[in-house]
């Protein structure tokens, strides 16, 4: 039996392998559902992305807070969220995390530190820096993280939240998952720099950019300077270079892409297979025990599927409720 | 022990007291600690007309002057109250919102209801509103209706001391986010307000004149304007009622209803601009609601529908004036109507 070469224990490792196992199951599921027509409105799929959530939340507990994007359900996931309430609430249920008056675009638990996926981009970062200055004042050791695209990346309420976090050293980390394209739009036509660490620079920030796409390269980066964060160190910026298997939304036909480039990247530059083969081969973990988190993760995403569909819709009541505290 | 203090410290004095109770109030905002430690200025601004000045003294810490970045920090407000903060942000003029709106609009406003009821969203957001100050259009706006249409916002906007301070009270210890609207013309205005705290509830008008002959509803720095109309009117033998709403979202309509049942007749007065504002509002809603009741059209007297001139003999025309709601309450109530 060889030594453990990861930086993580085996069931961490078997951890990790779940929650990214859990996020494409959940995706490619949706994927299948959504065009049978049954659920309403947008869905943003993840798939592909996993290994950032996962190696960024694997640092996380409930006492840090995420503000996510539009493409949340791969946040949600790692963070903790109910894998339940987030396919009931995408089906716009009464059991949903949200009472179906969320959906897709908004999941959130507080409870779990998740603050929501955000349907404007870039606007999950200023509510990041207001979820790491309450950590500050109650000196919890907590952190605020932020997930935004390389399309978001460009609004102004991002930069100024980098400065604002750098002017008030909090504890926020700045996630750019860069995977190539704003909607339709590539990232060398919207964006004038090359690397987004130059910006961080321009803010005073530390800056890393990674392989999005290996687990453990994110992992590292991320852990560094969460910890860093925790000790009173400040903000940083870490740039995720990905890969997004599905459009922009479902139904988006990708015309923008290049012929056969979602076959490669599947093929190629799969987190997921690329995670599992590397703990494989190091011998750390053995193919029954991976396929034995694949059945679990099956069944939990049938039963969640079928109970999605199955549960209550709201009623007109709930039309009017949450509005105010005592509405 | 109430003594005679400005709306200005009757702010004050409110997060003075709210920070002292509550150790999760913190105070941001654009130069209220600015110049703390410099030559020449003993302790800090305060924000740009002092409204804040010595908190930072009291609360150190607590204070967190910010940079010229209103989506940054009103977001950030707006964050830490989603964490278990009390923040009171000063967006210094409301006019200033257009940077920031997303996040009073698409996050504040929208958590509760976003997230199934489980968030709770505790933030005020503090703002100068109104014009004669000859600042020009980009600093004197009436936006109170702008943020009145979104559901998931709370609208307070007082006329005097003792308002100001039990109503910013209520708005600091209110789990949902409020935009508090100071009108800057009545800043200096002082009236007898007790030294303790003490909170009044959202949604609650509050009728300042007893009259039988019509209602004028107002808010702000129009309800003195109103007064001065009913002191003219009153010389003609019409006796005006005016009702302060003091809070416009949630909003008192059972006192505005029941004043024109009395009355027969209403008048809307509202600094801001006429069209979708709370004039239209009121008198939409009293037509729809008491339209048996009423005697004659209701009247709105407003702004006109202008940005804010700049130079003062056109902005003294801008805020709705006591003659020209005189007129309004005589082209519904003659003289020979009110005998």
């Amino acid at each position: 039996m060889p030594g453990n070469p990861f930086p993580l224990d085996k069931p961490d490792l078997l951890k990790a392998y779940r929650i990214m196992r859990t996020i494409r199951e959940f995706e490619e599921r949706l994927h299948v559902e959504f065009a049978k027509g049954d659920i309403p409105g947008f869905v943003h799929l993840y798939a592909g992305e996993e290994a950032c959530a996962t190696g960024i939340m694997m640092h996380l507990t409930d006492v840090d807070r995420i503000a996510s994007t539009h493409r949340g359900h791969g946040h949600c996931i790692a963070k903790g969220v109910d894998v339940h309430e987030m396919m009931a609430e995408i089906y716009g249920k009464v059991t949903g995390a949200c009472r179906g008056k969320g959906g897709s675009m908004h999941i959130a638990d507080l409870a779990k530190g998740m603050m929501g996926a955000n349907g404007i981009l870039g606007a999950g970062a200023p509510l990041a820096c207001g979820a790491g200055l309450a950590a500050k004042f109650r000196g919890d050791g907590g952190v605020g993280v932020t997930f935004f695209g390389d399309g978001a990346s460009n609004q102004g309420m991002v930069l100024e939240s980098m400065n604002l976090a750098a002017v008030w050293n909090l504890p926020v980390i700045f996630v750019v998952e860069n995977n190539g394209y704003a909607e339709s739009t590539s990232v060398e036509y919207a964006t004038a720099v090359d690397s987004y660490v130059d910006r961080a620079s321009g803010f005073g920030l530390p800056g890393v950019t990674v392989d999005g796409t290996d687990f453990f390269a994110v992992h590292e980066a991320a852990g560094e300077m969460i910890r860093r964060a925790r000790e009173g160190g400040g903000p940083a910026l870490l740039e995720c270079r990905m890969i997004r298997f599905f459009g922009h939304f479902e139904g988006d036909a990708q015309t923008y892409k290049a012929a056969g480039e979602n076959e490669l990247n599947r093929r190629n530059r799969d987190c997921l297979k690329m995670f599992a083969a590397r703990l494989r081969e190091a011998g750390v973990v053995s193919a029954v025990e991976l396929e034995m988190i694949d059945k679990d993760v099956e069944s939990l995403i049938e039963d969640a599927v079928v109970s999605a569909k199955a549960a209550p819709l709201p009623t007109a009541h709930d039309l009017t409720t949450d509005v105010y505290v005592a509405y | 022990m109430a003594r005679k203090i400005s709306m200005k410290q009757a702010i004050n004095e409110a997060l003075d007291l709210e920070m002292r109770r509550d150790p999760t109030v913190i105070v941001m905002g654009e130069d209220i600690v600015g110049g703390a430690g410099s030559p020449g200025e003993e302790d800090a601004w305060g924000g740009v007309l002092g409204v804040t000045k010595g908190l930072h003294a009291k609360y150190p810490g607590r204070l967190l002057d910010t940079p010229l970045s209103e989506s940054a920090y009103i977001g950030a407000a707006i964050g830490a109250a989603a964490c278990g903060m009390r923040p009171v942000a000063e967006l210094m003029f409301l006019d200033f919102m257009g940077v920031c709106f997303d996040q009073i609009l698409n996050q504040a406003a929208k958590f509760k209801y976003m997230f199934g009821g489980k968030a709770r969203t505790p933030v005020v957001i503090r703002a100068m509103v109104g014009a004669g100050f000859r600042a020009a259009a980009q600093h004197s706006q009436m936006l109170t209706p702008v943020f009145t249409h979104v559901p998931g916002l709370k609208v307070i906007c007082p006329s005097n001391a003792y308002d100001a301070k039990g109503l910013l009270i209520q708005a600091i210890r209110d789990d949902d986010p409020v935009i508090f609207c100071e009108h800057k013309n009545l800043y200096g205005l002082e009236t007898d307000v007790p030294a303790e705290a003490y909170a009044i509830p959202f949604g609650e008008a509050n009728v300042v004149r007893e009259g039988k002959d019509v209602t004028i509803v107002s808010y702000g720095l129009t309800v003195h304007r109103a007064f001065e109309a009913a002191e003219k009117l009153a010389r003609d033998r019409i006796e005006a009622e005016i009702v302060d709403l003091r809070t416009l979202s949630p909003i008192d309509w059972d006192t505005v209803i029941e004043s024109v049942e009395n009355t027969g007749r209403l008048v809307v007065v509202d600094e801001a601009n006429p069209r979708c504002s709370i004039a239209s509002d009121v008198a939409a809603y009293v037509a729809e609601h008491a339209f048996g009741a009423l005697k004659a059209a209701p009247q709105m007297v407003t702004a006109p529908h202008t940005p804010v001139p700049f130079t003062p003999v056109l902005e003294d025309l801008y805020v709705p004036t006591a003659d020209a709601i005189a007129a309004a309450v005589s082209r519904i109530a003659p003289r020979a109507m009110a005998a």
